[in-house]
């Protein structure tokens, strides 16, 4: 059964169109990127998956249609945004946010229990629990981020560009934990990512994106491969 | 030395009113970061009510349940009804839209109730129950009654996740939304929560400044001072803030300026307040890294 | 349209302009009147809200600076009445640039808030029994309306008190508008259009946003203020009363509905805030403000760009 299924996407900004005719699919267990310059439309895709932009064409998950559904449910079936900034709760505590993460969940005791296994996890931001989310680093917010989304238990995660601002081992560190909440947890990922080779790097499968279309798409292997698409779409 | 006694413990009484509008204040910022200009006429409505329904008989304490009932009600629907609409335009249509209701909520009060001053009753003793020569049954009882309010507004807000949301959502509708939290509901809840600590506000002060259409006014702007001078967002700190102004308007009104310019008193208080501690004496500046 | 036909209908304009007071009588010509003075008070609010993004809710204070300068100076001081206008606009201009720096740290609900509270406080303030040899206390001031200063007669009705005064005002009121067209459309008017849109990029090209903001509330207040002046001698009586709570709000009204930032909508919000509470007087004899109330609301979901916002669509709409 796939995971996501979405066919014929567009999307728009107001009165300006910006994705064109989209189709792609994951798969149960995998992890997907998407990769594009600036502009291009990576974020307005994973927008548009949690209906938070205005979109025509159908997007199945699990077999059930979540196009026109308020984003609020989107999340109630399972999916979770780790937006483009992050997104956290800044003026709330780290643990608050982590809570917050759960908040459509009745299981009182496993969110207690996934709290635990998040902190073990994330040792940093045990540590600063109590602590305005706003005054950690970048990096430990990027954590927050992900560990408030995985407080939902999704069954797919979407990392809006997770490597933006960070430094290199930073960065290094996250993606490594990327692959091990894929692998551990069996969480299905759709990447967004600018850094097109950290992401080839983790990803199964890629999809190219280009002023809104998707120009190619194949297992991540190949295009890694393949030089000349690396040098003429992916400049490197 | 009794008298200034007197007036300090008047004050206390005051500021225990002043303090409970100011909760009602907190509460909406909570909820959606605006200013309801309008929560002192709502509240006095909601008063207009209870009366009516005491006049027609009910016993007090019922009266006194279903106006909070009622006023939820009317308060999350007011939200839903009007302000959703404007939920997305900038400040200045909020602000229209919190007039217009501020001045229809006035007039419908003086064309329902009409005009004339009435008596709203009391549901304590005459005598205090506590120092009776400084405080009377009514003092006691709507300190009380305050306190009990800030309780509960400051352990849900804190201890709830319904609160968590409700601040959540404030700060960052689109992050909640990601979670789960329908933002929507939640400023209609807060509304909700608002107008029915207005309606317990108005009907506390009523018995002391007597019921007509523009009984709230002054008492506004000496709600917003209390939620000001104690930290838009922070609960213990309207209290606080309202009970320090209260002790100050009385003491300043008896020995420095005469109580003619209690309103601006209370205007200089909100400027400087506004000036040189925007976020109150018990707020929280926000961290937000650029 | 070609440029003389645009002439046409300009010098048709002038000339209805001139004979309008004595086609309408006394009584109309003091609502006419009441209707320019508004003009010039909303002109001014939006100097500040609309094209400075500063909400003001308490510009009834300055309107009631103006009116009572003028007032105290005809009759302590047995000034001129046409000397005090100017006066009172320099008294609100400093009054204005002094608000305008604790103005400086408030922004949207707390200024709202701030200038809220200055339009509660202000009727208590002119009660106030210390200063009361100046304003006249509760009962407030009497004066006389001034004297034409020739005799005309036009369609039957003769220069009375009230044409005369529309003279002076709709002189005042249309050098006002010029000036503020010329000074809105230049500089110094996209420099405090840039601080309400975008204030750090405004200081980054070198805008000094102290000097811009004080300045607006500065200018802001004085033509508010002479507005008040203006309704001093039109209304010929002036009493801490007449200057509630609700006449802030009014004003702000007045420049929602005529459009943020237009300067021609001034009149048409002016027209509103005369003529509605009439008329919603008519609709329910009981509540009329809350018909108002009402009107209100309408605006602010239907058109919250005001009239001149509706026009503006009409006229896109027609040039497609």
């Amino acid at each position: 059964m796939k995971l996501l299924d979405v066919t014929n996407l567009n999307a728009w900004y107001g009165p300006n169109q910006v994705l064109f005719d989209l189709n792609f699919e994951l798969h149960v267990g995998g992890i997907t990127t998407i990769l594009g310059a600036n502009g291009a439309g990576k974020t307005t895709t994973l927008r548009a998956v949690c209906q938070a932009v205005h979109t025509t064409g159908s997007m199945t998950f699990l077999d059930k249609r979540i196009d026109g559904k308020a984003t609020e449910d989107i999340v109630r079936v399972g999916i979770a945004h780790v937006p483009d900034g992050r997104g956290t709760f800044t003026a709330l505590t780290v643990e608050e946010n982590l809570k917050l993460g759960a908040y459509t969940r009745k299981d009182r005791r496993e969110v207690e229990a996934d709290l635990e296994r998040m902190y073990a996890r994330f040792p940093r931001l045990k540590e600063r629990y109590r602590q305005q989310a706003g005054t950690l680093s970048g990096g430990e917010q990027q954590m927050l981020a992900i560990s408030r989304a995985l407080m939902l238990r999704p069954r797919l995660l979407l990392l809006d560009e997770p490597s933006f601002g960070l430094a290199p081992l930073i960065v290094k560190e996250i993606f490594e934990i990327m692959r091990q909440i894929n692998q551990e947890d069996q969480v299905s990922m759709l990447l967004v990512e600018q850094n097109a080779s950290l992401a080839l790097n983790l990803a199964d499968h890629a999809y190219l994106l280009e002023t809104g279309k998707i120009v190619l798409s194949g297992p991540s292997a190949d295009i890694k491969a393949d030089e000349s698409i690396r040098r003429v779409y992916l400049g490197y | 030395m009794d008298s200034f006694l007197l007036q300090v413990t008047a004050g206390l009484a005051n500021g225990g009113i002043y303090a409970a509008v100011g909760l009602a204040l907190v509460m909406i910022h909570q909820a959606t970061h605006h200013i309801n200009f309008a929560q002192g006429e709502m509240a006095t409505f909601s008063t207009f009510i209870a009366w009516a329904m005491i006049q027609a008989g009910v016993p007090y304490w019922v009266a006194f349940v279903a106006t909070m009932v009622v006023s939820f009600v009317a308060g999350l629907l007011i939200q839903r009804i009007f302000l959703k609409p404007v939920e997305k335009a900038p400040i200045l249509t909020n602000v229209i839209v919190f007039v217009g209701l501020l001045v229809i909520f006035n007039a419908f009060a003086g064309w329902i109730f009409e005009h004339t001053i009435k008596s709203f009753p009391s549901p304590f003793p005459v005598e205090g129950m506590f120092l009776p020569q400084y405080f009377s049954g009514h003092q006691i009882g709507s300190i009380t009654v305050t306190l009990v309010v800030l309780l509960s507004v400051f352990c849900f807000f804190r201890f709830t996740p319904l609160g968590l949301a409700m601040r959540a959502a404030a700060f960052n509708p689109e992050s909640a939304r990601l979670v789960g939290i329908r933002v929507s509901w939640m400023l209609a809840l807060g509304w909700g929560m608002a107008a029915l600590i207005g309606a317990v506000a108005g009907m506390m002060i009523a018995p002391v400044v007597f019921l007509d259409p523009n009984m709230m006014a002054g008492i506004l702007l000496y709600g917003f001072a209390a939620a000001l001078l104690g930290g838009i967002d922070n609960p213990w700190g309207a209290v606080v803030g309202g009970v320090i102004l209260g002790v100050l308007e009385n003491i300043l009104g008896a020995y420095v300026i005469g109580s003619d310019l209690k309103l601006t008193m209370a205007l200089i208080l909100i400027v400087t307040i506004l000036i040189f501690r925007p976020y109150g004496l018990f707020g929280k500046p926000i961290f937000s890294r650029v | 349209m070609s440029a003389t036909s645009k002439k046409i209908i300009f010098i048709l304009s002038a000339i209805a302009l001139l004979l309008l007071p004595f086609l309408l009588e006394d009584f109309r010509v003091f609502q006419v009147n009441l209707v320019l003075i508004y003009a010039i008070a909303i002109l001014g609010l939006n100097i500040l809200t609309g094209y400075g993004g500063q909400i003001s809710l308490g510009h009834g204070a300055f309107y009631a600076v103006g009116a009572y300068t003028s007032a105290i100076l005809i009759s302590q001081l047995g000034m001129s009445s046409y000397l005090t206008i100017p006066i009172a606009g320099v008294v609100c201009l400093v009054m204005g640039v002094l608000m305008g720096f604790p103005a400086l740290r408030l922004a949207g609900h707390y200024l709202a808030l701030a200038t809220f509270a200055l339009a509660i406080a202000t009727p208590q303030l002119l009660k106030y029994k210390a200063i009361e040899h100046w304003t006249g206390g509760v009962q407030g001031i009497v004066l006389e309306k001034p004297t034409p200063p020739f005799k005309l007669v036009l369609f039957g009705n003769d220069l009375s008190e009230d044409r005369w005064l529309y003279f002076v005002i709709l002189a005042i009121a249309l050098s006002l508008f010029w000036m503020a067209h010329n000074l809105l459309s230049g500089r110094v008017g996209r420099a405090i259009m840039a601080i309400r849109d975008q204030p750090t990029a405004a200081a980054a090209l070198g805008v000094n946003l102290t000097i811009v903001k004080t300045a607006t509330f500065g200018l802001s207040a004085a033509y508010t203020g002479v507005a008040g002046a203006l309704s001093a001698l039109a209304v010929a009586y002036i009493a801490p009363d007449s200057f509630p709570a609700f006449l802030s709000i009014s004003l702000l009204v007045g420049v929602v509905v005529g459009g943020l930032g237009s300067i021609s909508g001034a009149i048409f919000g002016a027209l509103f805030i005369q003529f509605v509470p009439n008329v919603a007087d008519e609709i329910s004899k009981s509540a009329p403000w809350a018909v108002y109330g009402a009107m209100l609301l309408a605006l602010a979901y239907a058109a919250p760009n005001g009239v001149m916002g509706i026009l503006k669509t009409i006229r896109k709409r027609k040039q497609v």
